[in-house]
């Protein structure tokens, strides 16, 4: 058993119901990710890990505990919200030592806690400084600081890098990811946004609708979405519509109205059951454009029209049309981006792409 | 209209209403022995005699601890409903919060008779404690909407941090929701104190024989005849009134600012 584990978790609001019957297994030591779009259902499951709201049914254990009935204040948790919530009428050292009042410690040992901590975040000089004193990054390192001094049995954190401006948060990321690893906590984190999420976890649980779309490493839900709605939630897909032959020893036969047969690995489609209406997906970086003139390699290769260019830099998205088809690619941009009403070769690995089973919605 | 007209009949506006205080102030300095004018010098004596009269010591004594006592009272009734109102999920809570600010809106004389006339009914005499009573139900409104406004804008992050640190609700509260809310209740207590030392209506109709606040004290005298210390107590009165809202109000500005509002 995990050290968190929630096992048919329903929440309703009234007739709403935000949580539906969602159980999960969050191993020690771990950094878990809940990873969805507004309104779907993962803080509410946080908040019900926290014990901040109480689940209408199913069971949530902590280090193997039945916790439904402990208060907040007895779970021994650390919480990291997006506004950093430091008390303001508190100096950073009253903050951090906030928790560590409410344990059996000696004042030296507190001290040595809050100095430790404080080096641990790289924040040694703030103690005497007020929340308000300090940058949004600093304030959110400090609340980092003061959830883990107490030595939480897991570590919850609500969207903590959302308030902060980009490249900061790009900063945070990273070291956030160096304590977690340091410490050894095991953490679950709420995000919306997918980039966090594929950068700093072990697992990525994506969650739609109160319910757990596919739970995997970040390269499984990248590489091999479980449904149509983790495909187009994580970077952006192509989908298209296409029949299924059934397997052959290469492993799925698909039958594409402008791309013709393709054969996608097995591991790929592992949700396809034999014959019947499939749904290929296909990233847009592993759409590759090129000249016409370029040297074909293993790529299936086809010839499309650039329809419009968004230009981003190292990279471009670029619409391209091929037979009825629009397609998405994001490609490096070699040289200089191609133009808009260019013929270009469009070519992808059917290996690169994964299948779904159904037609698309 | 012009500007300059308006400017006019603003001022005009303004010394309408200001200036019968300002003679009262004016006169209570005044040396003769007529509250009028015109005035025969510059005296302290009537603020003298003020603070010799056994009567309005008395009286003052008696507003001072009623209004402590209200102002006591109040907020902490205040401060509970409005911390029941904003962060638990009352069944009702619309119809609860419109009757506890319900009597600002109803006329004081109304109230007054109706709480007498409730008294009576159940044979209860007047005493100072009713008297208490009444005037909490009055300054309780302005306490809850005080602390209410305040309460609405500290975020729930900071009491559930506490109470995930380990702090148990009531340990949350005192380490975090009152301290962060002490401007409001601070404000809250002003007003109920000063809105308690005000009062006549409902003291009028509430008090037990022989009580007498400096309002009513002052009613008294007034049937008797018009002395200059009334001048003096007057002016008194609207330095008490309007200096101590001032000072607190300056108070919990300065308090909420180092605090990080």
């Amino acid at each position: 058993m995990g050290a968190v584990s929630l096992t048919d978790i329903v929440k309703r609001f009234g007739s709403f119901t935000a949580v539906q019957r969602m159980s999960m297994d969050i191993p020690e030591g771990s950094f878990v990710t809940l990873l969805g779009p507004s309104g779907c259902g993962k803080t509410t499951t946080l908040r019900m890990i926290a014990g901040l709201i109480d689940p209408s049914e199913g069971e949530i254990t902590i280090k193997g505990k039945r916790v439904n009935d402990v208060p907040i204040h007895k779970r021994n948790l650390g919480l990291v919200f997006q506004n950093y919530a430091l008390f303001p009428h508190k100096t950073i050292a009253q903050n951090v030592a906030f928790g560590l009042k409410y344990r059996d410690l000696s004042k030296a040992d507190m001290d040595r806690k809050v100095r430790d901590v404080l080096d641990l975040v790289q924040l040694p000089h703030v103690a005497d400084r007020y929340p308000k004193q300090l940058s949004g990054g600093q304030q959110q390192r400090i609340a980092l600081a003061r959830a883990i001094v107490i030595e939480p049995d897991v570590l919850l954190l609500d969207e903590p890098l959302s308030a902060l401006d980009a490249n900061l948060r790009e900063d945070m990321r990273v070291e956030l990811k160096r304590i977690q690893h340091r410490i050894g906590i095991t953490t679950v984190f709420v995000t919306h946004d997918q980039s966090e999420a594929l950068a700093m976890s072990d697992r990525v649980v994506v969650m739609s609708d109160g319910r757990i779309e596919q739970v995997g490493t970040p390269e499984d839900v990248y590489n091999t979405p479980a449904s149509e709605f983790v495909s187009r939630f994580l970077g952006i897909s192509n989908i298209l519509s296409a029949t299924s032959k059934g397997a052959n020893a290469g492993g799925l036969s698909l039958e594409l109205p402008v791309f013709g047969q393709i054969t996608v690995p097995k591991e790929k489609a592992p949700h396809v059951e034999g014959a019947g209406p499939v749904k290929l997906v296909i990233r847009a970086e592993k759409l590759l454009l090129t000249d016409l003139s370029a040297p074909r390699d293993e790529r299936a290769a086809f010839d499309g029209v650039v329809e419009a260019v968004d230009y981003q830099g190292q990279a471009a998205r670029y619409f391209v049309r091929v037979g009825d088809q629009q397609l998405q690619a994001i490609n490096m941009i070699d040289e200089r981006p191609f133009q808009e009403g260019e013929t270009v070769s469009v070519r992808f690995r059917p290996r690169d792409c994964a299948a779904l089973p159904g037609a698309p919605s | 209209m012009g500007w300059p007209l308006i400017r006019v009949y603003t001022l005009l506006v303004y010394l309408f209403m200001f200036l019968p205080v300002a003679v009262v102030v004016l006169l209570s300095f005044n040396a003769s022995q007529f509250g009028s004018f015109p005035m025969t010098g510059l005296s302290f004596r009537w603020f003298v005699e003020l603070a010799q009269n056994e009567a309005i010591l008395r009286a003052f004594r008696t507003s001072l601890v009623l209004g402590a006592l209200t102002a006591l009272i109040s907020t902490t009734l205040g401060v509970l409903a409005s911390l029941a109102l904003v962060r638990y999920n009352i069944a009702g809570r619309n119809l609860i919060s419109t009757l506890l600010i319900a009597p600002i809106l109803v006329p004081e004389v109304v109230l007054a008779v109706a709480l007498l006339l409730f008294l009576n009914f159940l044979s209860i005499n007047k005493s100072f404690f009713l008297l208490l009573m009444g005037h909490v139900i009055f300054t309780l409104p302005f306490v809850i909407l005080v602390v209410q406004a305040r309460l609405v804008g500290i975020r729930r992050d900071y009491e559930e941090a506490a109470l995930s640190l380990g702090a148990s609700p009531v340990q949350t509260f005192f380490q975090i929701t009152l301290p962060l809310l002490a401007p409001a209740v601070f404000a809250g207590m002003l007003f109920a104190f000063t809105i308690s030392f005000d009062d006549i209506t409902g003291t009028l109709f509430w008090k037990p024989g022989g009580v007498e606040t400096v309002p009513t004290q002052i009613f008294a005298m007034l049937r008797n005849s018009i002395s200059p210390e009334i001048n003096a107590l007057g002016t008194v009165m609207i330095f008490l009134t309007v200096g101590l809202p001032l000072l607190g109000l300056a108070i919990a500005r300065r308090m909420a600012m180092q605090r990080g509002g």
